[in-house]
């Protein structure tokens, strides 16, 4: 069954402070930044610290993510430092082909190997920031096994379609909707990218919906004030739940009966309908609903 | 590893801890400035000693200026400027994750 | 040395002559009202002079005497230094002082204390320069800590004999007939004051704000003044609302204020007509705005809300949220503007509010109080008055009071604050007695009292992590690793007095 991934949180690597609390705040995932939040000269010392915050803190309630530098700025120090100090996926920025992800796959399979790590283990995700980045969006989610998502951002993309952000996000719709599709045919999650109005509920709201609707797992949050915003709109309907209840019973009954096929009122269940009432259930227990 | 010339890591924002190691003749000297300096003082002393004898550096002198650091950044903050110190920009993760915790 | 019920050990002269603590109501006897010495007022007579100086000419103020102040002007008083200025100038020495409170800006206290102007304090708090002083040892006395119950208690009870209380008056007629809505510098509610006026031996009002006969409403009445100055300036109104918290952005405060609010809307108490009373720190505040929330989709309405009132307050009395709001003091200038223009805005005196001695307080009436804390222990003793490094910083204020009196108190506090454990093993100093808490919130969860198993069986099924107050202690030492104890020297420097007047902690120096 998928995770659920609806919030992941940025979390600054030179800042000591924010680093333990992080998972405190309800996201899915956490996601530390060695790169656009770190400046150039900082770079080892952010690196240090992350590492040893993941050898330290009890990150098991979320999945850990890390934005490592390209390659050739310290990435390859980021991925060995980062994979040695247990971190479930690394996010490259800015990928643009698939040869972007298969050179950091291969990073990350030397470490594996050097250290004795189960090759595979770490997983890895891309940002699409660029217009060739959106075009190459499919070879780009298929581009290695470790693949678990991939996310869009904005900012970079819109100045380099020379546009910017507006309330009804016309100007990213071509973008969502093709790293969308690129997820899903790849069978890997679509993460959205951040809305950058801290203090701007309302508007928070309107565009979570609309990714929401358009199919996105979720969102990246700059503000652990933007989490509960985004996942109450994640929260699935009273109705849904129900429904995903009865096909979650169906197939309790088809296993214990042996059966191949889930049914439900008389009706046979497809087994991606199976797992996305599995997916359901998960959201809405996350989402403090009563489910059993 | 041999430090060469001074060399600083860390900030003097809150939770971190500014750690600054220069060359001396002999022996470790540990200068410490805390806000928690009664309650963690020994320990913010041991912490950096042990990671500076981890990273086999016997002849320096610390200034630390601490604001509420937890162990784990003190640990940071002292290899990062010790590497600072050292010249050496790559890390020796193998060694280091040998000994950190 | 004796061990008081808390095994906190006092120095055997003060636990004879205060009593040790025994329980939060072990100590509530009856007794005799402190009575006052009254200069009756004439027809003809003016009780207006020209000064501070004549004023305290006029009452005969001479070494040995105990003055008051009340802290309603909070980090904008000009009042305290002035008097003490003026006192110091006239070479009257060995002074008690009996402030309702200490502020950042009575550091020249320092000074007084020095050149044995002042010689004894009591207080609720001792804040900044002047708390590290006394925590350094400048006094040859103890200061005497009291919450704002246990002054209340102290004054009436004769334990405190205010000779001459100097009031600062945000307006005042030249009568003496005194409110704080009034005026240049207004503060709103003078609920502390009122103590002082009602049994002090002579009472000087002092005011920038001098109206026509009768000035109302009246706080402080005719009746209780002796003497009435006219100054330039008695605060500074930027000062009074120092230090109050808007709406907290911090997400931690929220998180933990997310958890309070979620503890008060699932607890029984939460019902229409229900009662609570809510601090000024970001959580705090935060608290509010999530149960204004529940209020409003749960169609449920407070009786009222009591306390150190602050806007927040007065948004949900104007919302109709809450029916009444009982004042005992303002904490910014809304909440002073409504007390003067809401007559469901009601201002009580300290008594009314917080004393154990008294024919009920208020508090005795309350559902559900949010508290602060500097340190929480693993016997839910609560230290608002010792930083973690021993040196007094903070104020007793209503935390013993309200704690003990209501329905459920819950003390909300981050699990760690930089390095420093919240949740400790021992608290440096007892102020409120683990008996009065009920739940402890933190970011990461809460800890509800083993003494409450009606509030355990009433959350068992909250939707918030809970842990044993062990683990919470665990969980932040984990974190920040142990402390080491703090070396204290063999001197008191503070007697943390209960409310009933007993002693459940001594400070020493450091």
């Amino acid at each position: 069954m998928d995770k659920l991934r609806r919030t992941m949180m940025f979390v600054p690597g030179a800042n000591p402070g924010m680093l333990r609390d992080a998972p405190i705040y309800g996201a899915d995932a956490i996601m530390f930044d060695l790169e656009d939040a770190v400046s150039l000269k900082e770079k080892d010392t952010a690196r240090m610290l992350v590492y040893s915050a993941l050898k330290t803190f009890d990150y098991s309630s979320v999945e850990t993510v890390v934005r490592v530098n390209a390659l050739d700025a310290g990435g390859d120090q980021d991925i060995e430092a980062m994979v040695l100090g247990g971190i479930n996926v690394i996010r490259l920025p800015k990928t643009e082909t698939a040869q972007d992800i298969r050179d950091v796959d291969a990073v990350i399979t030397a470490v594996e190997e050097k250290y004795g790590i189960q090759v595979g283990t770490t997983r890895m995700m891309a940002a699409i920031e660029s217009a060739e980045g959106v075009l190459n969006a499919r070879e780009i989610a298929q581009a290695s096994s470790r693949m678990i998502g991939i996310a869009l951002g904005a900012e970079d993309y819109l100045t380099s379609q020379h546009t910017h952000r507006s309330a009804d996000g016309a100007e990213l719709s071509f973008a969502r909707n093709y790293i969308l599709h690129a997820a899903r045919e790849a069978g890997i999650a679509a993460i959205d990218t951040v809305y950058t109005q801290v203090d701007n509920e309302e508007g928070l709201r309107h565009e979570t919906e609309l990714i929401k609707q358009l199919g996105f797992d979720g969102k990246s949050v700059i503000n652990p004030r933007q989490i509960p915003v985004i996942n109450s709109v994640f929260a699935p309907a009273l109705a849904e739940v129900q429904k995903a209840r009865e096909i979650v019973a169906g197939l309790k009954e088809a296993e214990a009966k042996g059966a191949g096929v889930v049914s439900v009122n008389g009706q046979m269940v497809d087994k991606p309908v199976v797992e996305r009432a599995q997916y359901t259930i998960a959201l809405a227990k996350a989402s403090g609903m009563e489910v059993d | 590893m041999k430090i060469n010339h001074p060399a600083t890591a860390g900030t003097l924002e809150s939770s971190d801890i500014q750690i600054t190691l220069t060359p001396a003749d002999s022996g470790t000297t540990i200068q410490l400035q805390s806000s928690v300096e009664k309650q963690f003082g020994e320990q913010i002393r041991a912490v950096i000693a042990a990671t500076l004898t981890k990273l086999g550096i016997e002849e320096v002198a610390v200034e630390a200026n601490d604001k509420g650091a937890l162990d784990c950044t003190i640990k940071a903050r002292t290899i990062a400027a010790a590497y600072r110190a050292a010249d050496n920009k790559t890390f020796d993760w193998e060694e280091i994750n040998a000994w950190i915790n | 040395m004796v061990k008081n019920k808390l095994n906190r050990e006092i120095p055997t002269p003060y636990a004879d002559q205060y009593g040790v603590y025994g329980g939060e109501f072990a100590n509530i006897r009856l007794y005799n009202e402190h009575a006052r010495h009254i200069k009756p007022v004439k027809p003809d007579h003016s009780k207006l002079v020209a000064s501070i100086h004549d004023a305290i000419v006029a009452t005969g103020l001479k070494d040995g005497m105990t003055i008051s102040f009340h802290h309603h002007f909070r980090e904008g008083d000009y009042v305290m230094n002035m008097v003490m200025a003026e006192i110091a100038k006239m070479g009257i020495k060995n002074l008690s002082i009996a402030p309702s409170s200490i502020a950042n800006v009575h550091e020249p206290l320092i000074e007084h204390i020095k050149n044995g102007v002042v010689t004894n304090i009591t207080s609720s708090g001792l804040r900044d320069k002047v708390g590290a002083a006394i925590s350094n040892g400048i006094m040859e006395n103890p200061v005497v800590i009291r919450s704002h119950g246990g002054r209340a208690r102290a004054i009436a009870r004769g334990d405190i004999h205010i000779d001459v209380a100097f009031l600062g008056a945000p307006s005042s007629d030249e009568y003496g007939n005194v409110n704080g809505t009034k005026g240049k510098a207004t503060c709103g509610s003078l609920g502390y004051a009122m103590i002082d006026a009602k049994y002090a031996d002579q009472v000087v009002a002092i005011t920038d704000s001098l109206v026509p006969y009768p000035n109302t409403p009246i706080s402080i009445p005719q009746t209780d003044v002796d003497y009435v100055v006219q100054v330039d300036a008695i605060g500074d109104p930027t000062g009074i609302a120092k230090g109050a918290t808007r709406f907290t952005k911090n997400p931690k405060e929220l998180k933990i204020a997310e958890y309070a609010a979620e503890v008060i809307t699932k607890s029984a108490y939460f019902k229409n007509g229900f009662s609570f009373q809510t601090g000024t720190g970001g959580s705090s505040l935060a608290v509010a705005r999530f149960l204004r929330e529940a209020m409003l989709k749960q169609d449920i309405k407070a009786s009222f809300a009591l306390g150190g009132i602050t806007n927040s307050m007065v948004e949900l009395l104007k919302e109709g949220l809450v029916e009444k709001v009982i004042d005992v003091q303002d904490f910014d200038h809304p909440s002073a503007v409504s007390l003067g223009e809401n007559a469901d805005h009601y201002e009580i005196d300290a008594n009314m509010y917080a004393s154990p001695l008294s024919k009920g307080a208020v508090i005795n009436q309350l559902d559900i109080a949010i508290l602060s804390a500097l340190e929480i222990d693993t016997d839910f003793n609560v230290n608002v008055i010792t930083g973690s490094d021993g040196i007094i910083r903070g104020a007793s204020g209503g935390h013993s009071d309200t704690s003990a009196a209501c329905k459920m108190s819950m003390v909300i506090a981050p699990l760690v604050r930089g390095r420093i454990p919240t949740i400790v093993e021992n608290v440096n100093t007892v102020v409120t007695p683990g008996a009065s808490v009920d739940v402890v919130v933190t970011e990461v969860g809460v800890a509800i009292n083993p003494a409450r198993p009606d509030l355990i069986e009433m959350f068992k099924h909250l939707k918030v992590p809970q842990f044993s107050i062990e683990t919470l202690k665990e969980m932040a030492y984990t974190i920040t690793g142990t402390p080491e104890p703090i070396q204290y020297g063999d001197k008191v420097v503070a007697l943390i007095e209960y409310r009933d007047g007993t002693l459940i902690d001594v400070v020493h120096n450091v």
